[in-house]
């Protein structure tokens, strides 16, 4: 396994780090879009995550990452099950350009059929990436098939295979994390209101964070390993945190007047349908959770709007005023109260 | 540092330091073919072991290639999946050349740069997953010779060194007398170079801020290269030398802005009087003797700020300067443009494969390999085959073909009178316009460029992109004011057509003026002969055959636009008030004529 640059050691970048805890404690939260300058750590980011996932109870041997007490019907004839659950560390798939679809989705296991004539299904990356998160850097380049085709599966928790008369369905739940360039084309807009969160990252203004992400980036090209072991613990409380956050979430309380704000700052920003209304309310949760609270508060809605809500404004795409700071103007009038 | 032997040593050098720091990722190289291009590749390969893979990346590689695929003629001869390995892979521990790079496409690009971050391919491909390694140096060709071929700015950033051997003489460019072995002996001793401290980084940081470069990739790999320099000379520890020749190498060619200049520093006033003729010097003569910053206080701190920052400011490219001091900021789009160009030709052969389907293999479809044996393989054992034996049984009906959708992509380009005749109140309903149409250009994926003519010059605004970032900011930037150089306007919308038409787009013109024009070709102030000018220019468009719009925007319409639009073959409209909902259904009924 590679070394990975730790996520503690990463320099600023709240945004995006929170909106990737938030869906590592609510994975049903419809995932989060990166979209931000080059070199400013998208990818870098998304790959640390792995080490602070909780790892997974898994039935042993298995393909699709079942749990224990729940075998896929897929599972039949490709995994070969031992009776034992086991623990696999949570899948962080990268999605590799030039993938082609039939490792995507899985397909007819060509070998097993030219030698022994058998028709029997290879499991693809959406197996793989089952109670996991599979990242996509550069979504705008992928081609716009295979995007479709990973919203729907992400939406739906099911991959349903058919083709080269096989007819397999498996479960496929996985946070779907894309990244992007606005500079190198825009996402169909169709296609960003399926993403729950959305943070837009810069590369730090300050030169005392400059210095310090070049001096850490050196460090750890230098030694990977040693690097990675200094953070360690902090990373490792990191984990304890999502962990104990997700045992906490199903407790968190919404107030009535936090929901009535909630609707009411959507409506007052324009975004469109209840998708974002859902998630906003969703991912403040999560965030108290995070916090080890029980009741969302006022402060947890402030902090997630602009994420929740950036990219599903109706407005026109030359809007010269940021979609951020339409939202912080109405929550200034809003929550003002 | 601007004269030709200069700039071929630092080439010389670049080439030694990427061969001694493969983790430089490699060398941007800005020349057309020739000579001295040819010399600096070969004293490039010199530096490098003989059995060093070196490997030429052609144009138009398809991932099979690239990456890597199924190896057929094993899966046919044994019944096994044995994954060939793609160039990227082959070259690992050597150097893969990417000619004509300002042309390559996007999803090429992307690729070459996901493996210069990882080192690696991974490979999800054919029904085969595995990560191979591929630490390999990307020589870019950079053959671009106009303003709008700009190399890809996703490799620009991951590649260390920039240069441009355009003006360099083939006298100039002597080889260099650094063998394998100096390399080896470098390489040997970067692993023992010490990590630079604070004061380091925060000079290469702070001048990477001042010269408006936004990335941390740039400070990062200038740092690498003070390693690499020293390791060159044999030393264990950087100094302000390296600190300043790795500022002059890495950051100077990607500044977007030049310094301002602040004889006094406002955070040490005092210290800044006291060595005026000092800063300039340190451009210059990097080798003049100074305290090292480390065992200093602030003050030489700020001393070593300021050097490195001089040392890149005298390299800065030429013409940044100007460009800056006539106030037309280069912004950060202007150096992110991909190499999208070329990427598109539509052939029968090409476009977004849909899927497969069974057929016959002809001139117009192409044979899935992949998917045909595996039609094949599931009936092996009743045909008789026996597997391992090399004996696979195909049948016509096994054939894929596969299908693509052709998709030529339109290219709309608004050519907008920006003139004081246009009225400057009406440039606001005009941008109005053509925001509505961005919009719906950006949910079709359609491609957008705008000129705009006012003045003497028609002034392309933006390149054709898809971009809504950069077309609001350029729009934002239009102003408005003075004559109408109504057939320069027409010209520069009818080249950039036919250079649309080329890379195998579908371009359309929008043409929204008064169409009154009073100054010529050749920018003389004659009504008449702009006039004959104008409609000479609208003729052209007619003859080469695009599709086009001329919105008649005057106030009160003589007939002016009407004539150009006919002289055109262009569908008319005027709209003494531009309504952006009727421009829009205007351009639409073009476009589905087009398509019909």
């Amino acid at each position: 396994m590679r070394v990975v640059f730790p996520f503690s050691a990463i320099v600023g970048q709240d945004d995006m780090k929170l909106a990737l805890l938030l869906a590592a404690v609510d994975r049903t939260l419809g995932g989060v879009m990166v979209f931000g300058d080059r070199g400013a750590g998208k990818t870098t980011a998304v790959r640390a995550l792995a080490a602070l996932l909780p790892p997974l109870k898994v039935i042993e041997g298995c393909r699709f990452n079942c749990e224990p007490d729940q075998p896929c019907e897929a599972c039949e004839g490709v995994c070969r099950h031992g009776r034992g659950s086991g623990q696999t560390p949570a899948p962080v798939v990268d999605m590799p350009l030039g993938a082609t679809e039939d490792r995507v989705v899985g397909a007819l296991d060509l070998e097993r059929a030219l030698t022994r004539g058998e028709k029997a299904f290879d499991p693809g990356l959406l197996a793989r990436a089952n109670r996991g998160f599979l990242y996509i850097d550069e979504v705008n380049l992928l081609e716009d098939h295979l995007v479709d085709l990973l919203l729907d599966v992400a939406q739906s928790g099911e991959n349903v295979v058919e083709r080269e008369g096989l007819s397999v369905r498996h479960p496929a739940r996985f946070v779907l994390v894309g990244s992007g360039n606005p500079e190198e084309g825009e996402l169909r807009p169709q296609l960003l209101d399926r993403f729950g969160l959305s943070v837009e990252v810069r590369t730090p203004d300050r030169l005392t964070d400059r210095v310090e992400v070049v001096r850490r980036r050196d460090a750890f090209d230098r030694d990977p390993e040693g690097f990675a072991a200094t953070w360690k613990s902090k990373d490792a409380a990191v984990r304890r945190r999502i962990a104990a956050a997700q045992l906490r979430l199903a407790d968190v309380a919404a107030p009535d007047a936090i929901l009535e704000q909630g609707s009411r700052l959507c409506m007052a920003v324009g975004a469109d349908g209840l998708r974002g209304e859902l998630t906003l309310l969703r991912a403040s949760r999560a965030l108290a959770a995070l916090e080890g609270r029980d009741t969302v508060v006022e402060t947890d809605l402030r902090r997630i709007a602009p994420m929740a809500l950036r990219h599903r404004l109706r407005r026109g795409p030359l809007d010269e005023q940021a979609s951020t700071t339409r939202i912080e103007r109405a929550m200034d009038e809003l929550l003002a109260a | 540092m601007t004269d030709a032997a200069g700039v071929w040593a630092d080439a010389m050098l670049a080439a030694a330091l990427v061969a001694v720091d493969p983790g430089l990722g490699g060398v941007m190289v800005r020349a057309g073919p020739g000579p001295v291009r040819d010399a600096w590749l070969t004293g490039f390969r010199r530096l490098l072991d003989p059995d060093v893979a070196w490997r030429r990346l052609p144009t138009g590689i398809g991932d099979e290639r690239l990456l890597g695929g199924l190896d057929l003629a094993m899966a046919l001869g044994s019944g096994y999946r044995i994954l060939q390995r793609g160039l990227l892979a082959e070259a690992d521990g050597g150097v893969v050349i990417a000619p004509m790079v300002e042309r390559l496409d996007a999803r090429t690009v992307a690729r070459l740069a996901a493996a210069l971050e990882d080192g690696s391919v991974l490979v999800e491909r054919d029904g085969m997953s595995d990560r191979l390694m591929a630490r390999f140096s990307l020589v870019a060709l950079d053959e671009g010779v106009g303003a709008d071929e700009r190399p890809p700015a996703a490799l620009l950033e991951r590649l260390a060194f920039c240069i441009d051997l355009n003006r360099v003489g083939h006298r100039d460019a002597q080889p260099i007398s650094a063998t394998p072995a100096d390399i080896a002996e470098a390489r040997a001793t970067l692993a023992r170079v010490a990590a630079p401290d604070g004061a380091a980084a925060e000079a290469l940081c702070g001048a990477a801020l001042a010269l408006g470069i936004e990335s941390m990739r740039a400070p990062r790999l200038a740092m690498r290269v003070a390693c690499a320099l020293a390791a060159l000379e044999g030393r264990e520890a950087i100094d302000e030398d390296d600190l300043a020749a790795a500022a002059r190498l890495v950051l100077a060619p990607r500044a977007t802005r030049v310094p301002e200049i602040e004889p006094e520093q406002p955070q040490d006033q005092d210290e800044a009087e006291a060595r005026p003729e000092a800063e300039q010097d340190a451009a210059e003569d990097e080798g003049d003797p100074r305290p090292a910053a480390e065992e200093d206080g602030p003050a030489a701190v700020d001393a070593l700020n300021d050097m490195v920052l001089q040392a890149a400011r005298a390299a800065l490219p030429e013409g940044l300067e100007a460009l800056w001091r006539a106030g037309r900021a280069v912004s950060r789009a202007s150096s992110a443009r991909t190499g999208g160009a070329g990427a598109k030709q539509v052939s029968a052969k090409r476009g977004r494969r849909i899927g497969v389907r069974p057929g016959a293999v002809g001139q117009a479809s192409a044979l899935d390999v992949v998917e045909t044996l595996k039609a094949a393989a599931p009936w092996q054992g009743l045909r008789g085959g026996v597997p391992g034996e090399g004996s696979l049984r195909i049948r016509r009906d096994d054939f894929r073909v596969r299908r693509f959708e052709e998709r030529s992509e339109t290219t709309l380009i608004f050519v907008v009178d920006a003139s004081g005749s246009a009225a400057l109140q009406r440039l606001a309903e005009t941008k109005g316009a053509v925001e509505l149409l961005l919009a719906e250009a950006y949910v079709k994926r359609t491609q957008v460029a705008l000129i705009a003519f006012r003045g003497l010059t028609a002034e392309l605004l933006l390149p054709p992109t898809r971009s809504l970032t950069r077309a609001r900011r350029s729009l934002a930037e239009l102003a408005g004011g003075g004559a109408t150089p109504l057939a320069a306007g027409l010209e520069a919308g009818a080249a950039l057509a036919v250079a649309e038409r080329a890379k195998g787009r579908t371009p359309l013109l929008v043409i929204m003026t008064d169409g009154r024009g009073n100054i010529a070709r050749d920018g003389a102030a004659f009504r008449t002969r702009a006039e004959t000018d104008a409609m000479n220019a609208a003729r052209r468009i007619r003859a080469a055959g695009f599709g086009a719009a001329m919105i008649d925007i005057s106030p009160r319409p003589r007939g002016d636009g009407l004539r150009l639009a006919e002289a055109m073959g262009a569908r008319f409209a005027s709209l003494p008030y531009v309504e952006a909902g009727r421009v829009r259904d205007m351009v639409r009924s073009l476009d589905a004529a087009r398509a019909a």
